[in-house]
């Protein structure tokens, strides 16, 4: 009995070992591969459009959206406090306020831009948590998470 | 779970309980439960006292006066003769308004070539919803035409007495985005004031139904104008 378990003992716990080393190695980066998509699904779709379409001219698109490619210093700090006022995306005048979101960490806020900057037709250089944070500092929006 | 998420499901789920009541009720009046029904069921709630032992349909939607994005009034009369949907909004709403719009010019898109099938939209922020707003709003929606879909203010009171006899939840809140409570329910309503569907113009599946549903309506609301041109 014993020596027909012990093999398949031996094997499960080379099983759990690169199950470690595979996790270990994409936490690198992080180990919340979707969160991005999800958070974005979950705090910006019902407005910007469950594929960043935007809402004709009453809400502006992210996807393939020139403001998102211009203005990537200030989007951490447009996700923290929300913004409000007239803003021109793609040649096209909105005026619409935009909510914040104390709510979600600077990591949070990372992977969601990611996931923004790295999809539909935007093509954008991704950031780091450290850099998030960073830029949340001009509206004191870093929670150093 | 914070109190006016708490607040909001209550009020879908009471939506929901209506809508689950209302299938039952189409269920009873059809041959094929499954299939649908040839005639939609009359929904909403009986608040006024019978007049009589067999007047149990519930409330008409009542009388109601609302000024429009063009600043013209509308009431009742304006919807003589057609069918309606209607849904309670506000021109800032940072929450479900945005997706909510974007189901009901669904909507609209596809009736929009249909003159017996208006809209009504009413905001519950009538103190920053100025009639100047409201235009802005309708035509950054792509609506320029007021007289099919009408974005419509009133006094507070007005409105919530409204939204409740739409079967829609609106409140004043200071806890949620925005301001106000509101629930995302799409009311459709036939040439005689009353509710012939409620849906949770939130969730697609439900915006499919009602426009499923438009034409059943419309074709009962064909066969009513024949009789009393008879």
């Amino acid at each position: 009995m014993s020596t027909l378990l012990l093999p398949l003992l031996r094997l499960s716990a080379g099983g759990v070992a690169a199950l470690l080393l595979a996790t270990a190695s994409t936490g690198c980066f992080s180990n919340r591969q979707n969160e991005g998509a999800s958070l974005y699904q979950a705090h910006c779709s019902s407005c910007h459009g469950t594929q960043g379409e935007g809402l004709r001219r009453l809400i502006p698109p992210v996807a393939a959206s020139d403001y998102v490619a211009r203005n990537r210093a200030g989007l951490p700090c447009i996700v923290r406090r929300g913004m409000h006022g007239d803003v021109v995306v793609n040649g096209i005048h909105y005026n619409q306020v935009m909510p914040g979101h104390e709510d979600l960490t600077d990591s949070q806020i990372t992977n969601l831009l990611n996931f923004v900057q790295r999809n539909w037709g935007n093509n954008n250089e991704p950031y780091t948590v450290r850099e998030v944070s960073e830029l949340l500092a001009p509206c004191h929006g870093s929670d150093g998470q | 779970m914070t109190p006016s998420s708490l607040r909001f499901s209550l009020s879908r789920a009471t939506v929901a309980g209506l809508l689950a009541a209302g299938s039952l009720l189409a269920a009873c009046s059809s041959d094929t439960a499954s299939s649908q029904p040839d005639r939609l069921p009359i929904q909403g709630i009986k608040r006024t006292k019978p007049t009589s032992p067999s007047d149990t349909l519930p409330d008409p939607v009542p009388a109601f006066q609302l000024t429009n994005q063009d600043g013209k009034v509308i009431t009742n009369q304006t919807f003589a003769g057609k069918v309606y949907i209607t849904d309670f909004f506000f021109a800032t709403c940072p929450s479900i308004c945005p997706k909510m719009q974007s189901e009901m010019l669904r909507v609209y898109e596809q009736f929009k070539d249909d003159p017996n099938v208006l809209f009504l939209s009413h905001t519950i922020d009538p103190a920053h919803d100025s009639i100047p707003v409201l235009r802005d709003y309708a035509q950054r929606l792509g609506i320029q035409d007021a007289s099919r879909w009408h974005f419509a203010t009133a006094p507070h009171d007005t409105v919530f007495a409204l939204a409740r006899a739409y079967m829609t939840g609106a409140e004043k809140d200071s806890t949620v985005a925005g301001g106000y409570a509101h629930s995302g329910t799409f009311a459709l309503v036939d040439s005689r004031r009353r509710i012939r569907g409620m849906y949770d113009g939130m969730e697609k599946s439900q915006v499919d139904q009602l426009i499923r549903d438009l034409p059943v309506l419309l074709k009962e609301e064909a066969e009513l104008r024949q009789t009393a041109a008879k």
